[in-house]
C-alpha cells in the first residue's frame, strides 16, 4: 500500500471535474494529441485544458509583479502575496496549474512500487557525495581535463560571471545562447552581461518570456507559470512585434521559434546549466523538454557549462536512480523529452566547465541545513505548497522560491531573506514529496529559531514565535501535537497561521493539509520496519 | 589561495559528521510487460512521438513516405534512405538549418520511457537532430531495453563524446500549460521499427 496515498492532500476537487477552480476551465483544447488521438499531457502540459479566459476576464487583469526589493531590507513576501491574491485570474490559473503538476506527480510516483526505496537511495547517494565532495570534485576535474575540457573554479557568483565573460572575450564572442540554469540566475549572470555588450539569448520559452519582460523566473521548472497567455501576448507584441490581439498559445510559441532561431544559428557561444555532473566520467547531464540545451551545446563552436558543485554524483549508474525520480517529481512524466550527456568537445570546438561554489562549501558545514544541498531542483515542493501556489514565486523576491527557497535563501543573505521561513503553513507536504528526502519543513522551523535568536526577524513575528513557542520550539512536542490533531494546522495556535501578515491564509478557510501528517505516517509505516532509514532522516 | 584551493579546503573543513556510505543500487524488476516493442510504442506515443510498425514485404517507410517525398532537404545517416545533404561535408552545424527531414538510427530504445539513444557517432553532426524540422528514427526491435536502469548500465554513456536520449519531439507548455510540439527543436519524431540488417536484404 503506498503510503503516499494517505498523504494525498484533500483537494475536494473530485466533484468539480478534478479542478480546484472550475471557472477557469477552457472548453476548447489546443494541446497536442497523440498518434492515436489521445490528449497529451507530457512535459509541463496541463491534464485539463486551462485558461484564464472566462469572457469577463477579457477586460485584462494586469499581471501582479513580485516583491519590492529594497537593498538588503527584509523581503515583505506577504505584501507581494497580497497583490497576487488580489488578481484572482492569475492566482487561480497559477494555483490550478501547479496543483495539476502535483497530482500528475502523485500518479507517476504511485506507478512505481519502489518509489520510496528510490527516494532513499537518491538521498543516500547525495549524502555520500556531499560527505566526500572534495574527492569527487577532484575526480570530476581530472576526468574533464582528460576529456579535453577546460575546467574553471568560481568562488562566488561574481567570479562565475567574470570567468564566463573572460572566455567569451577571448573568443571574440558577441552573442551567447543559453538554456535554463538556476545557477546563472543565482549569480545574476544576465544582469552582469547586460553591461558587457555581449548579447545573451535565453532559449527556453518560459525563460525567454521572462527575459523579454525583464523579470526573474518565478519557478525552477516553469519560469513563466505566473503569467497568463494575455501577459505573454503583451510581452511578445512589445518585444517581437507579434499581434497584440492574438493570444493563441500556438501562435505565440511559433512566433518565438521563428524569432529565436536565427539568433541560435548566429550565436558565437552556447551555455547550459547542469542537472547532474558525473565524477567518474566528467560528464554534464541536462534534462530539458525543448531541446534547447542541445542547441546551445551543439550549434556554436564554443560551449560553456555552469555547474553548482553540489550537482556531483559519483557514477553514470546513479543516473538510473535520479532520472527515474526527477521528471516524475517535476512533471509527472517518466522522463523529459531530452536527457543529454556532454563529455567531450566536438572536433574543432572548445568546451569549458565552470564549477561554482557561491556559498555551497560553507553551507556544507551548517549542521541543520547541509542536506539542503541534496536538492535536484525538481520543483515538487513548490507545486505542493499552498503558500507558493497562492502567492507566486516572485513574491519571495529571491532566486529560489517556495519551500526550497525558504531554507537556502537565508544562506545567501540572512537579513534580506529573514522573513521567508515564516511563509509556510508547516504542513510538511514539501518534505513528503521531495525526491531526495530533504526534511524541508523541519529546516524551515530550524531557520525560524536561528533567525529569531539572531534578532533577524521583525518583532511582530517574534511575538508570534513566543506565543506558539510551547508547541513549536520543541520538535518532539510539535510532532506529538500534530499527531493528536487532524492536521498540523489545527495543532498550531490559530493566529500562527492566520496572522495579519499571513496573507496567503486568506481566500480559503483552511489551507490544504495532509490527511495524515508525515510524522504519524512515518511512525506508523517506517519506524521499526526500517530502522536504518529512521536514523539518518529522523527528525531532530 | 586559488578559488579551487579555497573551495576544496572549505569542503574539507565542513565535511558533514557521520558515516554516509554509498548504497548498493539493486536492479529493480522492470515495470514493463514482456512485449517490449508494444510497451516502447505505448510510452513513446504518450510522450508525443509516433511509431510505425513494419509489415514484412511492404514499404517500411510508408508512414513517412509523403514527408520524405515533399521534403526539399533530407539528411540521412542510414543506408536505407538516400538523402541529399551529405553530413560528412557539412562545414558548420548551423548549415543544417534548412534540413526538412533527418533520418538516423538509434543505438537502442528504452521501453520504460519510450526513449531512443543517439551518440555523436550516429548523428555525425549533432545539430541535425535539433535543427531538422522532423526526425525519423530507425530502431531495431531487438535493441529495445526494458528500463532506464538497464540503459545506464550500458557502456555507451561513458564512451561517447555526446550521448542523448530523445523521448518524443521537442515540446513546451510554458504558455498556460498548452502542449506544443516543436518548441525549438524537431516538430515530430517518428520511430520506424526496422531491423539493422534490413538494408542488405
Ligand atoms: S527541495 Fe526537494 S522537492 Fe524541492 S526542488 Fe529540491 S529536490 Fe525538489
Amino acid at each position: 500500500m503506498s503510503a503516499q496515498d494517505d498523504l494525498r492532500v484533500q483537494d475536494g476537487a473530485s466533484d468539480r471535474d478534478g479542478l480546484i477552480h472550475p471557472e477557469i476551465a477552457k472548453p476548447a483544447d489546443e494541446s497536442a494529441r497523440s498518434q492515436d488521438g489521445r490528449r497529451l499531457d507530457h512535459a509541463e502540459a496541463t491534464t485539463k485544458p486551462l485558461s484564464a479566459e472566462p469572457q469577463a476576464a477579457r477586460a485584462r487583469e494586469p499581471q501582479p509583479r513580485g516583491a519590492k526589493i529594497r537593498g538588503d531590507r527584509p523581503i515583505d513576501q506577504a505584501e507581494a502575496a497580497e497583490r497576487f491574491l488580489a488578481a484572482p485570474l492569475h492566482q487561480k490559473a497559477h494555483d490550478e496549474r501547479l496543483w495539476d503538476l502535483r497530482k500528475k506527480r502523485d500518479t507517476a510516483a504511485f506507478g512505481i512500487p519502489e518509489w520510496e526505496e528510490l527516494r532513499e537511495l537518491a538521498s543516500q547517494i547525495k549524502a555520500h557525495t556531499l560527505s566526500r565532495l572534495d574527492e569527487y570534485l577532484e575526480q570530476f576535474e581530472a576526468q574533464a581535463k582528460a576529456n579535453g575540457v577546460h575546467v574553471h573554479w568560481a568562488a562566488d557568483g561574481a567570479a562565475h560571471n567574470r570567468i564566463v565573460h573572460g572566455i567569451l572575450k577571448d573568443h571574440g564572442a558577441r552573442s551567447l545562447i543559453k538554456s535554463k540554469s538556476m545557477l546563472t540566475e543565482e549569480c545574476g549572470f544576465r544582469h552582469y552581461m547586460a553591461t558587457t555588450g555581449i548579447e545573451v539569448i535565453e532559449t527556453d520559452l518560459g525563460e525567454r518570456i521572462q527575459q523579454l519582460d525583464n523579470e526573474e523566473p518565478s519557478h525552477v521548472v516553469v519560469p513563466a507559470v505566473h503569467k497568463t497567455r494575455f501577459d505573454v501576448a503583451a510581452v511578445f507584441a512589445k518585444t517581437m512585434g507579434t499581434d497584440p490581439e492574438n493570444d493563441d498559445a500556438r501562435y505565440l510559441a511559433e512566433s518565438q521559434r521563428m524569432h529565436t532561431r536565427p539568433l541560435i544559428l548566429e550565436a558565437d557561444a552556447g551555455l547550459t546549466g547542469c542537472n547532474f555532473a558525473i565524477a567518474e566520467t566528467g560528464t554534464v547531464v541536462t534534462c530539458t523538454n525543448e531541446g534547447n540545451a542541445d542547441l546551445s551545446g551543439n550549434v556554436p563552436k564554443l560551449l560553456i557549462h555552469s555547474i553548482g558543485i553540489e550537482k556531483l554524483i559519483p557514477r553514470i549508474e546513479h543516473l538510473g536512480v535520479f532520472l527515474r525520480l526527477l521528471a516524475r517529481s517535476a512533471l509527472g512524466s517518466p522522463i523529459t523529452q531530452y536527457t543529454s550527456h556532454f563529455r567531450k568537445p566536438r572536433p574543432g570546438t572548445e568546451m569549458h566547465m565552470v564549477l561554482v561554489d557561491n556559498g555551497r562549501s560553507e553551507r556544507l558545514g551548517m549542521e541543520e541545513f547541509w542536506t539542503s544541498l541534496k536538492c535536484i531542483r525538481c520543483g515538487a515542493c513548490m507545486n505542493t505548497c499552498p503558500v507558493y501556489r497562492r502567492s507566486g514565486g516572485l513574491s519571495y523576491g529571491a532566486t529560489y522560491s517556495g519551500p526550497i527557497g525558504l531554507i537556502i535563501d537565508p544562506t545567501f543573505n540572512k537579513r534580506k531573506y529573514s522573513t521567508l521561513p515564516f511563509s509556510s503553513t508547516m504542513n510538511g507536504s514539501c518534505t513528503n514529496v521531495c525526491p531526495v528526502k530533504i526534511n524541508i519543513h523541519e529546516q524551515i522551523f530550524a531557520w525560524r529559531k536561528v533567525l529569531a535568536e539572531e534578532h533577524q526577524i521583525p518583532l511582530l513575528k517574534q511575538g508570534m514565535m513566543k506565543a506558539a513557542g510551547q508547541v513549536l520550539s520543541r520538535p518532539a512536542a510539535y510532532r506529538a501535537a500534530i499527531g493528536a490533531a487532524d492536521s498540523a494546522l489545527r495543532a498550531l495556535p490559530r493566529f500562527a497561521v492566520y496572522n495579519p501578515l499571513n496573507t496567503w491564509g486568506k481566500g480559503r478557510e483552511m489551507p490544504d493539509v495532509p490527511r495524515q501528517s508525515f510524522h504519524a505516517w512515518y511512525k506508523q509505516n517506517r519506524m521499526g520496519k526500517k530502522n536504518d532509514m529512521g536514523k539518518k532522516d529522523a527528525l531532530r | 589561495m586559488s578559488a579551487r584551493e579555497t573551495t576544496l579546503a572549505t569542503i574539507r573543513k565542513n565535511r558533514p559528521a557521520g558515516d554516509h556510505p554509498l548504497p548498493e543500487i539493486p536492479l529493480f524488476a522492470p515495470l514493463v510487460g514482456d512485449d517490449l516493442v508494444a510497451e516502447f510504442g505505448e510510452r513513446l506515443k504518450r510522450m508525443g512521438g509516433r511509431v510505425a510498425d513494419v509489415v514484412p514485404g511492404e514499404d517500411p517507410f510508408a508512414s513517412v513516405r509523403e514527408r520524405l517525398e515533399t521534403a526539399k532537404v533530407i539528411a540521412s545517416t542510414v543506408p536505407e534512405i538516400t538523402g541529399n545533404r551529405d553530413l560528412a561535408r557539412v562545414a558548420l552545424p548551423r548549415d543544417l538549418a534548412d534540413v526538412d527531414v533527418a533520418v538516423v538510427r538509434a543505438v537502442f530504445g528504452v521501453a520504460e520511457t519510450g526513449s531512443v539513444l543517439f551518440t555523436q557517432e550516429q548523428l555525425q553532426v549533432n545539430s541535425v537532430a535539433y535543427l531538422a524540422q522532423h526526425l525519423v528514427v530507425l530502431l531495431d526491435p531487438a535493441d529495445i531495453l526494458d528500463t532506464i536502469q538497464t540503459a545506464y548500465r550500458r557502456p555507451d554513456f561513458a564512451q561517447a563524446s555526446y550521448a542523448v536520449l530523445h523521448t518524443g519531439p521537442s515540446a513546451t507548455a510554458d504558455i498556460e500549460g498548452v502542449l506544443i510540439h516543436g518548441a525549438q527543436g524537431v516538430r515530430s519524431l517518428t520511430v520506424i521499427l526496422l531491423p539493422r540488417n534490413s538494408a542488405e536484404q
